[in-house]
């Protein structure tokens, strides 16, 4: 893969660890800006310096004693792997019949969730404010859960569909030749190739549904379901006079390591996910 | 799952009414299946776009619950004949506009870096899709403190004497640069695929041709490239038009800034005005359908959707 006509020379190694390093920096500056933040006392808070003078766990631990963090973030947690697992499966079931099965109103359904992918999520926000407020589900965890479901069923229908394409059904009809049930066909030989693209899709809607921002503030009022993207936004810090700095940095670090955690693991399968539902279409 | 297997072995066997046989059970299972991703999508974005276009034809103000009637098109009137929905469509396509277009660049180079690096690629990608993982109120947030005086490293080195956040242009500015900052990864993981279709041989081809390295890149690699860049620039410009964390962390709106997301929140949680939230939710939906459109009009058939054989 090296470039064209380039020998791998020392001076092209190093243009190239230059560029590695700039495109690092152009990263991760945010990143740790908001993690030193987090680690200052409310005195060094504001010297502007990268590395904290004086370290404190003081920001975590206030977050972690008061509701208003910790309720969140359980409400974060429930409402996106209760969203998750329900949107895969859904989506596991479309992409299978899709990738697989000849129906008519097939390309309708792709159609159709190819525009729900580019729909304004904001046009939703009246009609959903109105419409959940008469069922009663306005502040709860459903309430929030359908949405979040809704636009990720695309994101996983897509991705899915991809994976489901390259698997080589032949195998299927090769074990039940020798002699295997249909069921353990699926099950020993399908099944475990569609597993990492399940997975993939698993990871990506979970991304998605831990950043919404706009239906969280929109279709909540209380704590009763605020997530913590929200919840951030209206942090006052332990009294009203003090500065929320600190604490806000804390929580925004607690939020963000499971996502890093997720890309530094997966970080293959996300980006395999991310280009095949998106590119192969 | 496990009952899909069972349509398969009819389909194979003799007889003409035995395929059909097969055929229907197929179809069935095939509807089957997509029944009810296809019932949630339609339950949550088709009937509540309906509704909303029914609700923007009256005035229903939260409020005032008594004085609920319906007046036509006069809330399309007073939306669009006001000038906060035009300053904040107006700024809406601004940072559509700029940071697609910025984001487009960087994320071709870094696309490039991603393909092509010797040294460090795998860090080079895991490290690039921090931003597009990272939750974006907090990404605004590192944002907010950065330009913060004080607290904030770029606000103190670039702008000593002034609060950026607090002006209308540099506050903008701010705002484009935390979008770009956070979606320019997506777009290079797209345009890396786009990379991957173009073949190396055609790539020396063109060098013993006496390309030069920008040659190369015009001539061989974006021709190659087009469709992952239309679905890479539409699926980001359709998403840029619905920035809304961004502005509401950085500025609350303050200072001009508000895009249409973000008016029509106001207007809605703030305002509890639902006849005119609603009509600002149909305006964006027809300004995003228009936008789509255009794209489809433009690209004609290497649009997404429009199936793999167009593509390839």
């Amino acid at each position: 893969m090296a470039g064209v006509g380039g020998a791998e020379t020392p001076a092209r190694k190093t243009k190239w660890a230059l560029l590695n390093i700039i495109v690092m920096v152009y990263a991760l500056v945010p990143v740790l800006w908001i993690l030193s933040l987090s680690f200052k006392s409310p005195a060094t808070l504001s010297d502007g310096n990268l590395i904290p003078r004086e370290w404190t766990l003081e920001n975590y631990a206030a977050i972690f004693r008061t509701t208003e963090f910790t309720r969140a973030l359980l409400n974060s947690i429930g409402i996106a792997l209760i969203a998750t697992a329900i949107a895969v499966v859904l989506g596991t079931m479309a992409a299978y019949a899709i990738a697989r099965l000849d129906f008519p109103g097939k390309r309708l359904l792709v159609g159709a969730s190819l525009l729900i992918a580019m729909f304004p999520q904001v046009s939703l926000v009246s009609p959903l404010f109105e419409i959940e407020r008469t069922l009663g589900l306005f502040d709860t965890w459903p309430g929030l859960i359908l949405p979040y479901i809704t636009f990720s069923l695309p994101l996983a229908i897509y991705t899915l569909s991809a994976f489901f394409r390259e698997i080589p059904w032949e195998l299927e009809k090769a074990a039940k030749m020798d002699g295997a049930t249909p069921g353990q066909a699926f099950a020993k030989v399908i099944a475990p190739l569609a597993a990492p693209g399940v997975f993939t899709t698993a990871i990506l809607v979970f991304i998605f549904c831990w950043n919404d921002f706009l239906f969280a503030i929109s279709l909540t009022s209380t704590e009763n379901s605020r997530t913590v993207p929200v919840a951030l936004q209206f942090f006052t810090g332990d009294s009203q006079f003090e500065d929320p700095t600190g604490s806000i940095s804390a929580a925004a670090v607690v939020i963000t390591i499971p996502i890093i955690l997720f890309v530094l693991f997966f970080q293959r399968r996300i980006v395999s996910g991310l280009t095949s539902g998106a590119v192969k279409g | 799952m496990v009952q899909t297997s069972q349509a398969e072995p009819v389909a194979v066997s003799d007889g003409k009414g035995a395929i059909s046989e097969g055929k229907k059970a197929e179809r069935k299972l095939g509807w089957l299946l997509c029944a009810p991703a296809a019932l949630v999508m339609i339950a949550v974005t088709g009937w509540p776009i309906l509704y909303a276009l029914w609700l923007s034809f009256q005035r229903f103000d939260l409020k005032y619950p008594d004085q609920r009637e319906f007046v036509g098109l006069d809330n399309y009137l007073t939306v669009l004949g006001n000038g906060y929905w035009w300053s904040a469509f107006w700024v809406t396509v601004l940072v559509t506009a700029v940071s697609v277009a910025i984001e487009f660049a960087l994320g071709m180079g870094l696309a490039l870096i991603m393909h092509r690096a010797l040294v460090g690629r795998g860090l080079v990608r895991t490290v690039s899709l921090i931003p597009y993982g990272i939750v974006t109120v907090v990404a605004a947030f590192s944002w907010r403190y950065a330009w913060t005086p004080d607290t904030g490293y770029l606000a103190n080195a670039i702008t000593p004497d002034g609060a950026p956040l607090t002006e209308h242009a540099s506050a903008l500015a701010i705002v484009i640069v935390a979008e770009i900052w956070k979606t320019t990864p997506f777009m290079a993981l797209l345009l890396m695929a786009g990379l991957a279709l173009v073949p190396d041989d055609l790539l020396k081809a063109a060098a013993m041709d006496g390309a030069g390295p920008w040659q190369r890149f015009v001539k061989v690699m974006l021709p190659m490239m087009k469709p992952a860049i239309l679905v890479a620039l539409l699926f980001r410009t359709l998403d840029a038009f619905r920035v809304f964390d961004n502005i509401v962390v950085l500025t609350s709106g303050a200072q001009d800034t508000s895009s249409v997301s973000v008016l029509a929140y106001n207007n809605l949680i703030k305002g509890l005005n639902l006849g005119i939230g609603s009509t600002m939710s149909v305006l964006i939906f027809i300004a995003v359908a228009l936008i789509a459109w255009i794209f489809v009009k433009l690209f004609g058939a290497a649009a997404p959707g429009s199936d793999d054989k167009g593509r390839r």
